[in-house]
């Protein structure tokens, strides 16, 4: 076993090990569990369960990743004295905490599921399942860049929190915004073209167009279906998700490999 | 032996070390002495590869270091700060390292008992004293058998009897012809275990002498003394 798996398997079960993570997989399941319970509708329970995935997982990934990495900074210091390249290390690390995080999503998530779905909500439920997990290793990559980058553990955690803040609220602000100033104008492309550039706008169209609620937006809704629900943009859009991944996790692998401890 | 040549790091616009060079050679301990701030922590990350030099060459035992990742392998590290994650326990950290250097089949794991660390064992590290996180440190540093041991304020924080018994382990490490690189505010301890001590100031060394060397030329009795006779005549500092 090469020292990237033996790094991920130690730091997924660290985090196992810690109370957080039964915590967080525990609070998936009852919040899934409640929705199917409670609303009656599995449809409707699906698309909760979407608002509450695409705003939760993304703020408890970037912000725990960036405080496990803070926390294991010593540790880190400690195996990079050992006969490991930096590569590995880092890659082992980002693996691990996205697994773990991951891991914790998909079995809290996913049991319900499973028990409560019927046959017609099987493609929605892998949509929200992959994109939970695709959420979760954006937002680790982009909390390792940020934990690299800056030392200080409170600056770091507030630039966190500031990207978390940006992408799940304040960037459909700006969207907004934009619609509104120019609304004479036809704005659906650009409409498009914004929705790729944050990685929660798109796990949410992703999600919402398996649930064939597009009708409800209106003309934009029309379009976006049109665009994403085709095959060129599902290509598309899965290609921004892969590149919201591999970006940020390339620009921090570069960044702990150049880095003075 | 560990051979370092002009070797230059800044941060920013700040020096840490300005064209160091120093021999460590093997069987023997060497303590780099210097103020906060003097380059110390840099040059020994340096040599772990845990700092980029900006220019300089390191050598150990002949070959340089540099892009190289395989000759930690004949490194032991005993950091100043005994870290590690919440739910780990000494068990599972000793184990990964051990795991990460392939299972070395002779390791020394006679410190686990000098110290008294098995009763430790199965704990979170969080729940243990800073003291006993430090005896798990020094165990790792120490359990390959490496030619060449780098320790960071090695007792800071350990009861004398674990100071005592780890002070025992350097010196037959060093009987054993490992090269030692040490640093520590305690003079009693670098007079105790070093053969020589490197000066750091401003990231330079001002000077490089055999410990009896450094006591003999001051006419004090002690390394502290000798030091602090030396610093106040203060010609080689200014």
């Amino acid at each position: 076993m090469n020292a990237l798996w033996k790094v991920a398997r130690f730091t997924a079960t660290d985090i196992f090990r810690s109370k957080w993570l039964p915590v967080y997989t525990v609070f998936f399941f009852l919040i899934a569990e409640g929705l199917f319970r409670f609303s009656g509708d599995s449809g409707q329970a699906l698309v909760s369960l979407t608002n509450i995935t695409i705003l939760l997982i993304p703020a408890a990934s970037i912000i725990y990743g960036a405080l496990y990495f803070y926390g294991a900074r010593e540790f880190i210091e400690l195996l990079l004295a050992q006969p490991v390249g930096r590569k590995p290390l880092f890659t082992g690390l980002f693996s691990g905490i996205a697994g773990a995080l991951g891991g914790g999503f998909l079995i809290g998530t996913g049991l319900p599921c499973l028990l409560h779905g019927t046959a017609d909500d099987r493609i929605t439920i892998l949509a929200i399942l992959s994109i939970g997990v695709m959420l979760t290793l954006i937002f680790v990559a982009l909390a390792l860049l940020v934990a690299v980058r800056s030392d200080e553990k409170v600056r770091g955690v507030g630039i966190c929190l500031g990207l978390w803040l940006a992408f799940a609220i304040l960037y459909d602000g700006l969207i907004w915004l934009v619609l509104a100033l120019f609304a004479d104008y036809p704005l659906e492309r650009a409409a498009i073209v914004m929705t790729t550039l944050n990685p929660i706008d798109l796990g949410r169209v992703g999600i919402m167009l398996r649930l064939d609620i597009a009708a409800l937006m209106g003309y934009t809704g029309a379009v976006f279906e049109q665009f994403f629900g085709s095959r060129v943009g599902f290509t598309l859009t899965s290609g921004a998700m892969l590149a919201w991944i591999v970006a940020p996790f390339m620009l921090a692998l570069r960044s702990f490999s150049r880095k003075d401890f | 032996m560990i051979t370092i040549e002009h070797l230059c790091k800044s941060y920013g616009k700040t020096r840490a070390l300005g064209g160091v060079s120093l021999t460590i050679p093997s069987g023997g301990v060497t303590a780099i002495v210097g103020p906060n701030g003097s380059g110390k922590t840099t040059l020994i990350k340096s040599i772990l590869g845990l700092v980029k030099p900006d220019s300089g060459v390191i050598t150990i035992a002949g070959k340089s270091i540099n892009n190289s990742d395989d000759y930690r392998a004949g490194i032991g590290y005993m950091p100043q700060i005994a870290r590690f994650p919440d739910n780990l326990d000494a068990v599972s950290a000793i184990e990964l390292v051990k795991s990460l250097r392939g299972y070395p089949a002779d390791c020394d794991e006679r410190l686990i008992d000098a110290l008294k660390l098995r009763p430790h064992f199965g704990k979170p590290l969080r729940a243990l004293s800073g003291g006993t996180r430090q005896k798990v440190s020094a165990v790792i540093a120490f359990m390959f058998r490496p030619a060449v041991v780098i320790l960071d304020e090695p007792t800071a924080g350990l009861d004398p009897l674990s100071s005592s018994r780890l002070k025992d382990h350097i010196i037959e490490m060093k009987a054993s012809g490992a090269a030692i690189l040490l640093t520590s505010h305690i003079m009693s301890e670098i007079e105790e275990l070093a053969d020589s001590i490197a000066y750091l100031l401003d990231g330079s060394i001002i000077f490089h002498e055999p410990v009896a060397s450094i006591i003999g030329k001051s006419g004090e009795r002690t390394l502290e003394r000798a030091i602090a006779r030396r610093i106040e005549n203060g010609k080689e500092l200014l």
